[in-house]
């Protein structure tokens, strides 16, 4: 036969007044589905196809080796999660306050949001120290700053490329190996410094045009005495 | 907990324990009684709902590298009237806690 194409879903004639309970009698879809109209054109007889001829599977084996104990099947689970919403207070360009780890209290650029739902964030990093990083919505607090992000090419970062480096093989020598890891591991590759310089450099230009964006962004947020976060208009 | 130099921010509200949630004669250690500071209605701690929080004390022996051990645990609803919260932590607060400081987090945040 033709190769199969991809089958259209079967859309059914009868719609459901209750579940359970169609439109359309058993008569009324035998002449909705056209079958009289099949009929006809096959002589009074609906047509009858005899089964493709199948080249005999060859006999199995019975398998020489049965499991001791019954192994339980984990259940088919076809669940997927929705892509994460983001906050209609966050758009490419808006200054989001970091609220927790190593960046606490930054004011920080966001970029986009990736795949995986978090946020594509930058210091920039001349500005703050904060590199291209990725953040929680949950863990970032929106103000209502924004900075021009429209010169800024964003288009190769996504979550692969914030993954970590598959754990090396190494089975050489001990006392050779342990030097050679530590350095691989705290320099960071010449690529991901030019990235952040490609996505900084942009950036930096447009922040520096607003009056006092950038010492904006170079200070930290931080809650004094008397300041009520339920009140604050970030 | 921070052994480094640098700006201190503090991205906290400071909380105080009142006690357990309790009768006139019965108390329930699974939950706690918070009051956090500047919240004095019932329609304040709407935005507090969720946050985090920490109760942060010190311990002789070192630990994961440090004295400070925290238990985790967050505002669940407004008791009362006035500002007071309830919150439910990870393992219920000790009895020792009573009056001291807890610190409400502003994550996870909805702003």
């Amino acid at each position: 036969m033709a190769p199969t194409m991809v089958k259209k879903p079967r859309v059914t004639r009868n719609p459901d007044l209750v579940r359970g309970v169609g439109k359309f009698s058993r008569s009324q879809m035998y002449h909705k589905r056209g079958l009289w109209a099949i009929k006809a054109k096959n002589g009074g007889v609906f047509p009858h196809h005899d089964p493709k001829a199948v080249a005999p599977t060859p006999a199995e084996k019975a398998p020489k080796f049965y499991p001791a104990d019954d192994v339980k099947k984990p259940l088919v689970n076809k669940r997927k999660h929705k892509p994460t919403k983001l906050r209609a207070s966050i758009t490419p360009g808006t200054v989001l306050i970091v609220l927790a780890g190593r960046f606490k209290g930054k004011r920080v650029v966001f970029l986009k949001q990736l795949s995986s739902g978090l946020l594509l964030v930058t210091g920039p990093f001349k500005i703050n120290g904060v590199p291209l990083r990725r953040v929680n919505q949950s863990y970032v607090i929106a103000t209502a700053t924004k900075a021009d992000v429209s010169s800024v090419n964003v288009e190769k970062f996504d979550d692969k490329y914030f993954s970590k480096e598959a754990a090396k093989k190494n089975k050489k020598g001990e006392g050779e190996f342990f030097e050679a890891e530590k350095d691989e591991k705290n320099a960071l590759p010449q690529g991901k410094k030019d990235d952040q310089k490609a996505v900084d450099a942009p950036l930096i230009k447009a922040i520096e045009g607003v009056a006092d964006l950038k010492s904006y962004l170079a200070s930290r947020f931080s809650l004094k005495s008397g300041m009520k976060p339920h009140e604050l208009i970030y | 907990m921070k052994g480094r130099q640098g700006e201190r921010v503090r991205l906290y509200v400071r909380g105080t324990v009142l006690g357990y949630k309790r009768s006139k004669s019965n108390q329930y250690p699974n939950t706690s009684l918070v009051q956090i500071e500047g919240v004095n209605t019932k329609e304040e701690v709407a935005w507090y709902a969720g946050k985090r929080m920490a109760y942060i004390y010190k311990a002789k022996v070192k630990r994961n590298g440090s004295l400070y051990r925290c238990i985790w645990g967050k505002v669940t609803r407004p008791h009362g009237n006035t500002g007071v919260v309830r919150a439910k932590f990870k393992s219920n607060l000790p009895p020792k806690a009573m009056g001291m400081r807890v610190r409400v987090f502003m994550y996870p945040s909805s702003i």
